[in-house]
């Protein structure tokens, strides 16, 4: 039973990656699934300025294309990029997302660099940080929480920025 | 991603996801979130659509104002087209790609 846009009302509208994900590598054997982080407990802070006079700063997971870096280490690191000369494009192979219903060409659809620039530009926000950042997508939690994300927040506040927009391809 | 956020917010920073992956982002717990009902890749809009583009940013920064407490979760209105095979047809055929996403 479908309504009119085409959602069966009998089940939860939203994908479960978590099963998704589960039963793809049960059905090819390993009996292992990937233990999802969770918590009970959530931080949360007040922007600390109106954000009109905040310094914003952008997250992706995708990687810098392989031939717009120097060491291929580099595609498996916290790397930054300059918020006033962003890349043009940004490398997705490899990571998760659904090949056959979409592409990843437009990078402002899952790096939305331009848009921010024009919410500085309207006065949305005050400016953006010098730099953005890339984070790679681990196995391992404790690479991302111990390593990882100490350093993109070392870069942040190198930077002032106030905010991150983090986006997960 | 989201560890990385709780970090950030942990420090001070205050952050906001924007993703497809609804159940893997509240199951780890996040500050601030706004949900796009896509196939994974196109979280801030889809492909060259500007005007979506700017409404999914604008929740954003909107949702880090308006947030009062964590794990606040907004949704945006997008609708990815009136066919849903996209929904069962992921991680179908190895074609999906084999890297499920991480924390």
């Amino acid at each position: 039973m479908r309504n009119g846009r085409g959602v069966d009302p009998t089940r939860r509208t939203f994908v479960s990656y978590i099963d998704k994900s589960r039963e793809f590598y049960l059905t090819r054997g390993y009996d292992n699934p990937y233990r999802w982080a969770h918590f009970a407990e959530v931080p949360f802070v007040r922007l600390p300025r109106p954000l009109s006079a905040a310094v914003v700063t952008l997250v992706t997971t995708a990687m810098p294309e392989p031939d717009t870096v120097a060491d291929t280490h580099e595609l498996h690191t916290v790397y930054s990029m300059p918020s006033d000369r962003p890349p043009t494009r940004l490398s997705t192979h490899g990571l998760f997302w659904d090949r056959q219903a979409t592409h990843t060409d437009d990078l402002d659809s899952y790096f939305p660099v331009h848009r921010l620039q024009e919410c500085v530009a309207d006065g949305r926000i005050g400016r953006l940080a010098a730099r953005l950042h890339g984070v790679p997508t681990e196995y391992s939690q404790r690479a991302t929480s111990e390593r990882d994300a100490p350093e993109i927040l070392r870069r942040c506040r190198e930077d002032g920025a106030d905010a991150a927009l983090l986006v997960p391809l | 991603m989201s560890l990385v956020a709780r970090h950030l917010e942990a420090n001070g920073i205050a952050t906001v996801i924007l993703g497809s992956a609804r159940d893997i982002v509240e199951h780890c717990g996040v500050p601030r979130f706004v949900f796009t009902d896509f196939p994974l890749g196109n979280p801030c809009g889809k492909p060259y659509d500007v005007a979506m583009q700017r409404r999914i940013v604008a929740m954003g920064l909107a949702l880090l104002e308006s947030a009062r407490a964590p794990r606040t979760t907004v949704q945006t209105p997008f609708v990815w087209s009136d066919d849903e095979a996209w929904r069962d047809a992921f991680m179908q055929s190895e074609s999906a790609g084999a890297t499920p996403p991480r924390a």
